[in-house]
């Protein structure tokens, strides 16, 4: 089975997004972009198929500006064999994202498609289950365990009341939580291994898809600051405080 | 307008969650609508949402097919039913989480999601990057597709409602997923995302048993919730569902106790809209001290069983 995974060139997990003076949003210029970490996990299942002999194939694909290529790359660098780059310099919505890779789907024929459960930067939490709805696929979201056999997967999910397991007929997508596994760091040498595979450039219109935004982001702004309070010197002062304060 | 709220419930009782989503429901724009989907046990929770202040009417999807509350279920029947509403609410729990966006892509919505105030019969605010940045945002759609942060809303009074409970159905069983089973970590306490009091612990805690011993006690004492950081999720210490954190639950109780927790901004992000938030822990730097009302910088293995001892 040939398994595609869609990653996302984001702000880097360690930096705290500055956000412009004129409220437009978050400021991303000379920033350290990374690979969305969730994605990051989403790649490594796949490799890890690929080397249990579940899957032929693992295919990274993009949809953002050029640089996202460098995304790509690291996607092959940690093992996937080939990259497609849906290029546009426009914020595109997870529904344009999910339509896009419905297309890309419908094209490449996966069994399976593999993505982070939201990205780091709108926190959106859409796009893998908008996918399946297009698609009419089954869907196993926040898995911490994926197992796949020859007509179904297996996926347990991390939900609110604990660890919860679904059934998935094939082609079925699934997105990926914190500790699904822990992915490996590319070597070098597939690092340079990876600048020689396959990168196909497409457009959105390429595949038809209308990116035009649906929500209009009027303004974005610092969320209110906590202050920070008092550092008191005994367990005695803390117990005093919180009785004053009504706290216990 | 109008509004259909997808209930949580579990065993017959409605999730909290559901109240806050109410609220939201209303700040849109009413009527309410709560439509229950489940199995034989959901009558129990139809029955108690009818009962839920500002709530007009109740509809009740009982078919084993919803009984595991699977996405590729529950979407169609929502989406089938959308024709009578101008909005969808769900509570951004991991299961509204997950069918909220396979409703909003069948009615080619694009959906907002995790809002934690609503602006304008259309405009809402967000958290983005995980909560370091508030977006205000606009839809275009012609309907409307939310999930609703919990601790952002007031809950409607779970008494004082009288709606009528009608029966709804859909399409039933999609034949793409089967439930399997549901592994729930057990316990006497407080739901977290509910409860007034949580004590946290993170990393310094050591090992699973440690942390029993010494958080434990100090939750016994104040009928506390349990949580946790990441880090001690992941160390194995306590189950995926305590996690507290941008990717784990929001929690917003009155008091939130912080041990040997250092602070990340994930873990801030869960947090942070507690009333009051004490912090113990031995780096007098840890991040945690920025946002806490009381710091203590002290060995935890020496302050908790005295604060625990003297409570």
């Amino acid at each position: 089975m040939k398994i595609l995974v869609p990653v996302k060139r984001v702000i880097d997990y360690n930096l705290k997004p500055r956000i412009k003076s004129d409220g437009s949003g978050v400021d991303l210029a000379n920033i350290k972009m990374s690979m969305n970490p969730f994605d990051e996990i989403a790649v490594e299942e796949a490799i890890r198929l690929a080397e249990a002999g579940k899957a032929e194939e693992v295919v990274v694909v993009s949809i953002g500006p050029a640089k996202a290529q460098e995304t790509l790359r690291t996607g092959m660098a940690m093992g996937a064999d080939r990259a497609i780059l849906v290029e546009t310099d426009d914020e595109v919505e997870p529904l344009a994202v999910a339509k896009i890779l419905k297309a890309v789907v419908e094209e490449e024929n996966p069994g399976m498609v593999i993505m982070g459960k939201q990205a780091i930067d709108d926190d959106s939490n859409q796009t893998g289950q908008m996918l399946a709805a297009l698609l009419g696929w089954a869907q196993g979201t926040f898995a911490s365990k994926v197992e796949l056999d020859s007509d179904a997967v297996t996926v347990t999910r991390e939900v609110d009341g604990g660890l919860e397991t679904v059934k998935l007929g094939l082609p079925a997508i699934v997105t990926t939580d914190l500790r699904l596994n822990e992915p490996r760091f590319a070597k070098l040498p597939n690092i340079m291994k990876a600048k020689k595979k396959l990168l196909d450039t497409k457009s959105p219109a390429d595949y038809g898809v209308d990116t035009a935004p649906r929500l209009k982001t009027l303004k974005v702004t610092e969320p209110p600051v906590r202050e920070a309070g008092e550092i008191v010197p005994d367990v005695d002062t803390l117990v005093a405080k919180l009785k004053v304060m009504g706290a216990v | 307008m109008s509004a259909l709220v997808l209930a949580e419930h579990d065993g017959g009782k409605l999730n909290p969650a559901t109240l806050a989503t109410v609220t939201a429901a209303a700040a849109v724009g009413g009527p309410v609508h709560v439509l229950v989907a489940g199995g034989d046990d959901a009558s129990a929770a139809a029955d108690e949402a009818a009962k839920v202040e500002g709530v007009e009417k109740v509809l009740l999807a009982s078919d084993a097919a919803y009984a595991g509350q699977l996405a590729e279920n529950v979407a169609p029947l929502v989406a089938g039913l959308m024709d009578g509403y101008d909005a969808f609410l769900a509570p951004a729990t991991t299961t509204g989480k997950n069918i909220a966006p396979r409703v909003a892509a069948m009615l080619d919505v694009m959906q907002v999601s995790d809002i934690i105030g609503v602006e304008g019969p259309k405009t809402f605010t967000r958290p983005i990057y995980a909560g370091n940045a508030i977006a205000t945002v606009e839809s275009s759609d012609a309907k409307l597709v939310i999930t609703v942060r919990g601790t952002a809303f007031d809950k409607a009074a779970a008494e004082g409602g009288s709606a009528t409970v009608e029966a709804a159905s859909g399409p039933g069983d999609a034949g793409l997923s089967t439930f399997v089973g549901l592994d729930a970590t057990e316990s006497e306490r407080p739901e977290l995302t509910s409860a007034g009091t949580i004590v946290s612990g993170g990393r310094a805690l050591k090992d699973s048993a440690t942390f029993e011993q010494v958080i434990t006690p100090l939750a016994d004492k104040l009928g506390a919730a349990i949580g946790a950081s990441r880090a001690a999720v992941d160390a194995g210490y306590v189950p995926n569902d305590y996690q507290v954190g941008q990717t784990g639950k929001i929690v917003a109780p009155e008091l939130y106790i912080a041990i040997g927790i250092s602070g990340a901004i994930q873990h801030l992000a869960g947090m942070k809209d507690s009333k009051v938030i004490v912090a113990i822990n031995k780096d007098p730097d840890a991040p945690i001290f920025q946002v806490a009302d009381l710091g203590l910088v002290a060995d935890l293995f020496d302050a908790v069983p005295e604060l625990t001892s003297k409570l």
